[in-house]
């Protein structure tokens, strides 16, 4: 529903035709008795037990009475009883719920009876009030009444603990207020709402229940009848005439459908659920060829090769490209930081080298090179060749572990699969693995599930299913972000520590520029799904060329910051990946922008050796524009 | 095994010890689940028995004159009184009544005089020949349904398969399985005479009884299926599953599947369950030797000791299944087995 953006209109048909249906039953009960009623109950032994026919549209019955008439003579009975029936159901479970609230050990009787009652299918519980209350209307209708009882005090339960929990409330009964006066000034206007809601979509389930007692012939007795009373009388005589259970049949699916659409539609429209999506602009120009603006580098023998990278949206909203054009090299054993603000596809573009976007999601790139494995194309073959030999750490270990399987099955798993390990042995280097990220207990940890550990243990656990195969590259998605800032440190250090004991590469995604220079060797600045500077890390601190880059660093705190003085925040927004510009993306918000700026799109330029810049007007190398600019920067921020 | 360690005997001694703690707290924990469940299940069983003996001296007037009508003579009426022992006190009745239903005797019939629990064994097990082969279909139907739409219409791909999916589950939901039940009957067995008409006689006779009971059910499981495999498919872990380059099955298999189980099976439970009372409905349709055509007839004949038994047994199979429910779901879930809630 809202995966589509249609005009709005006054009446959509979702509404429409439950609404129709409504009125129509509504119409029915009313009017049907009147209109139809001599045709219902006149007998005519004469055409008895007739087959459809002109006269006669779902035939006769065994005296002679018409099956259509009274089928839609029965609507009355068959909804009125279901109303009452939801209604005594909804009475009784409110009050139930309600005094459940009011005193805590009756609450706990009442929850246990409502928790046994609630495992039994409402129509045995009906039947059971049914010996009770006796046969007929009345006792049918007691009956479903009382099935439905545990059913709505459940909810009345749930939406009161809510409301009581709430601060007014509280406040009233500190203040001294009778839980009388709470339950009628505080709690049912509350949960009015949502239980007359509940109601709606029960009167459905209610005409089921009361249909099916008295098709049991446990409900309504003759002379009078309802639908179910229409098709327990009928049954019999389906050979001679089809009509007898065909009318009702199509007036109980019918009401059932009916109720249902009319609780959806009125669920929805309550919960706000019909606002229009918000709708990302759809005007995109179309795929350009890959863009050639970034000058090639790196060399043969790299680990990493990303060429002209571009990741595309291609959705019902429309085209998005969170990465537009990005181009780099990892070396083995190199640790390179990708930092940026959230939004800048900079997890995109970790996600594309390790071969997680999934559709609607498209790759593009001149070049997307891993070892010797194209990451651009398909095959098993690449996929045994990257569980062996790249690793993947999320943002939320928590997340990332699955919670019905075993600790050691994460690791033993890649390392059967991937390496054609005996299981045993896979186990051994399990637990040795565990050991070696500083888990305590390895042996004990590997047969827990996640739910039994800490955050920053958890993150070692997915750290060491990375020491399983033989991992050339470790991609860490922000993998510090979830977790307690005592542990974070911890946590770097062991991503550090393994790099340097594996001689992997690393590939650390961060928007905290202080912590990938902690860890890296270089560090490319990301905008809007352009690199927008790459340099080493000592000289992103010593010579930021970027203006976005000098921002990012007086934005992030060192020991030299003046503690007295507030950070400066940068102000304005990214453009999102919907929109598309001609000019520089930062421009919008860069001090030192000019008409070039917002006109064409700067190039990634070399400055110096391993450092480039994509901006006309850089704060230092060959094309600074001059001093004087520099310092405006500096004294903006 | 053990050869294996002896020859790594630094890196066998180590982790013994430790494995053998965690494995003695595993067992603790299980017995303890296990020992909580079946505390459960005695004290809900109780309290079923008791609201079935409750039921019957609820009824206003005297069940034994409004069973056997105004023209029984008085002897009658008091001999089955002192059968039913209801001339007892109500304590001793109750304790008479709790031996019986712990020794297997439900009494026998006001009207047919017919004890209880050999009508019991004839017909449960027919009830059972519905309900448990149905149960199984609707299980082995929603499961790959439900997770094949799930695939297929994920992150809002695959629009129209979504719509048809949603608007056919939805709509054969709504169709009770008594009105089905009736339907089909129309349709197979008087227009076509494809099938027999009642009976269980032949392995055709299932057709039609088990299809009624099946529809519903696994239109709504698929639904269930579905949106329990959506938030799996989208969970970061299956992200990670994939990150190691797990092959596609066994990520489905060993990854997807345990986790959309947890809710589903909380919910297949509820549908056995509901399958249980369906059987009622349906029986009464196709004429099917079960409990579901007896009791109808014995609550309008107000035939109590008949009805208490079947309700005995019908709720005791409920309260049972559930529990089977909560141990699958121990097995699946190990946190389930904290007792969170």
């Amino acid at each position: 529903m809202t995966e589509v953006a249609r005009k709005p209109r006054r009446f959509p048909l979702s509404t429409a035709i439950p609404l129709a249906l409504l009125l129509l039953f509504v119409f029915l009960s009313i009017a049907g008795p009147w209109l139809w009623g001599t045709d219902a109950e006149t007998s005519n032994v004469a055409v008895a037990d007739q087959g459809i026919s002109s006269a006669h549209w779902m035939g006769t019955d065994d005296l002679g009475r018409d099956v259509l008439a009274r089928t839609l003579v029965a609507t009355r009975s068959s909804l009125v009883l279901a109303v009452l029936a939801t209604i005594v159901g909804g009475c009784a479970g409110v009050a139930l719920g309600l005094l459940s609230a009011v005193s805590r050990r009756l609450g706990r009787l009442i929850d246990g009876a409502i928790g046994l009652l609630l495992a039994f299918p409402a129509l045995l519980l009906a039947i059971f009030f049914a010996v009770l209350f006796g046969i007929g209307s009345v006792g049918s209708v007691l009956a479903v009444g009382a099935a439905f009882a545990p059913g709505f005090a459940r909810i009345t339960q749930t939406l009161t603990a809510s409301v009581i929990s709430k601060e007014y409330v509280e406040a009233s009964r500190v203040l001294g207020k009778r839980p009388l006066y709470l339950t009628f000034r505080h709690i049912l206007p509350n949960i009015g709402e949502p239980v007359i809601l509940y109601s709606t979509i029960h009167i459905g389930t209610a005409v089921l229940a009361l249909s099916g007692l008295s098709f049991l012939g446990l409900g309504v007795q003759p002379p009078s009848y309802d639908w179910g009373r229409l098709l327990n009388e009928g049954l019999t005589r389906i050979y001679t005439n089809p009509g007898v259970g065909i009318a009702p049949s199509i007036a109980i699916v019918l009401a059932g459908l009916t109720f249902n659409m009319v609780g959806e539609r009125l669920s929805d429209i309550l919960g706000g659920r019909t606002a229009a999506p918000p709708k990302l602009p759809s005007k995109q120009r179309g795929l350009d060829p890959a863009p050639a603006r970034a000058e090639t580098t790196g060399t043969t023998g790299e680990l990493v090769e990303v060429r002209n990278l571009r990741v595309v949206y291609h959705t019902v909203d429309g085209v998005t490209t969170p990465v537009r054009d990005v181009s780099f090299s990892i070396a083995p054993g190199e640790k390179v930081g990708i930092v940026g603000e959230s939004g800048s596809g900079k997890s995109m573009t970790a996600s594309a080298v390790a071969r997680l976007i999934d559709t609607p999601g498209r790759v593009e790139a001149r070049t997307l090179r891993f070892l010797d494995a194209d990451l651009l194309g398909h095959g098993t073959e690449v996929d045994r060749h990257l569980g062996r030999n790249m690793s993947v750490v999320f943002q939320d270990p928590g997340e990332a572990l699955n919670p019905a399987i075993k600790i050691g099955t994460h690791l033993v798993e890649p390392s059967v699969i991937h390496q054609r390990e005996p299981k045993p042995a896979a186990r051994r280097k399990a637990i040795k693995a565990l050991g070696s990220v500083a888990i305590s207990d390895p042996a004990r940890r590997f047969r827990q599930h996640q739910h039994e550990l800490s955050g920053g243990m958890k993150q070692r656990v997915c750290i060491a299913i990375g020491l399983m195969g033989e991992a050339r590259l470790i991609i860490a998605d922000e993998p510090t972000t979830a977790l307690d800032v005592t542990v974070q440190r911890q946590i770097l250090r062991l991503i550090n520590d393994i790099g340097e004991m594996t001689g992997a590469g690393l590939l650390f995604i961060s928007h905290d520029i202080a912590v990938v220079s902690e860890l890296c060797d270089r560090i490319l600045v990301m905008y809007a799904g352009f690199v927008v500077e790459e340099a080493r890390t000592a000289d992103v601190f010593t010579s930021p060329a970027h203006p976005y880059t000098a921002m990012l660093l007086a934005a992030s705190p060192d020991m030299d910051t003046d503690k007295s003085r507030q950070l400066p925040t940068i102000d304005g927004r990214m453009p999102g990946p919907g929109v598309d510009l001609p000019g520089c993306y930062f421009a919008a918000r860069c001090p030192r922008a000019d008409v070039t700026c917002t006109e064409s799109a700067p190039p990634l330029r070399t400055l110096a050796e391993g450092h480039r810049v994509a901006c006309w007007h850089p704060l230092t190398g060959a094309g600074a524009a001059g001093d004087d600019e520099l310092t405006g920067v500096e004294a903006k921020i | 095994m053990s050869a294996q360690l002896a020859g790594e005997p630094d890196a066998g001694s180590p982790a013994g010890p430790a494995a053998g703690a965690a494995t003695g707290r595993g067992v603790g924990q299980w017995a303890f689940f296990v020992g909580r469940k079946l505390l459960r299940l005695v004290v809900s069983l109780l309290i079923l028995v008791t609201a079935t003996f409750i039921m019957v001296h609820l009824i206003p007037g005297d069940p034994v004159l409004a069973a056997l009508g105004d023209q029984a003579t008085p002897q009658l009426i008091a001999l089955r009184r002192h059968e039913l022992g209801l001339d007892l006190s109500l304590p001793a009745q109750y304790f008479h009544y709790l031996q019986g239903v712990v020794t297997g005797d439900f009494g026998r019939s006001i009207v047919t005089d017919a004890p209880v629990s050999q009508l019991l064994a004839t017909k449960f097990p027919n009830t059972l020949g519905l309900a448990i082969p149905a149960f199984v279909l609707v299980v082995l139907i929603a499961l790959p349904d439900g997770l094949l739409t799930a695939i297929r219409t994920r992150g809002g791909r695959g629009r129209v398969t979504r719509t048809l999916f949603v608007n056919i589950t939805g709509l054969l939901n709504s169709i009770p399985d008594y009105v089905l039940a009736t339907l089909l009957s129309l349709i197979f067995v008087v227009a076509i005479k494809a099938f027999p008409a009642a009976g269980n006689g032949t392995a055709a006779s299932y057709v039609l009884p088990v299809a009624a009971l099946v529809v519903g059910p696994a239109a709504s499981l698929s639904r269930i299926v579905r949106v329990e495999a959506l938030k799996v498919l989208d969970a970061e872990y299956i992200r990670a599953a994939k990150a190691r380059r797990l092959p596609t099955l066994l990520r489905y298999w060993r990854h997807v599947l345990p986790n959309m189980l947890t809710a589903s099976l909380t919910f297949g439970g509820m549908i056995l369950a509901g399958l249980i009372a369906g059987t009622v409905l349906v029986e009464n349709v196709f004429g099917w030797p079960g409990v579901g055509t007896v009791i109808a007839q014995a609550v309008i004949q107000k035939d109590y000791p008949l009805i208490q038994g079947i309700l005995l047994v019908l709720g005791a199979t409920v309260l049972i299944l559930n529990m089977i429910v909560d141990f699958v779901l121990g097995v699946l879930d190990p946190r389930s087995r904290m007792g969170a809630h």
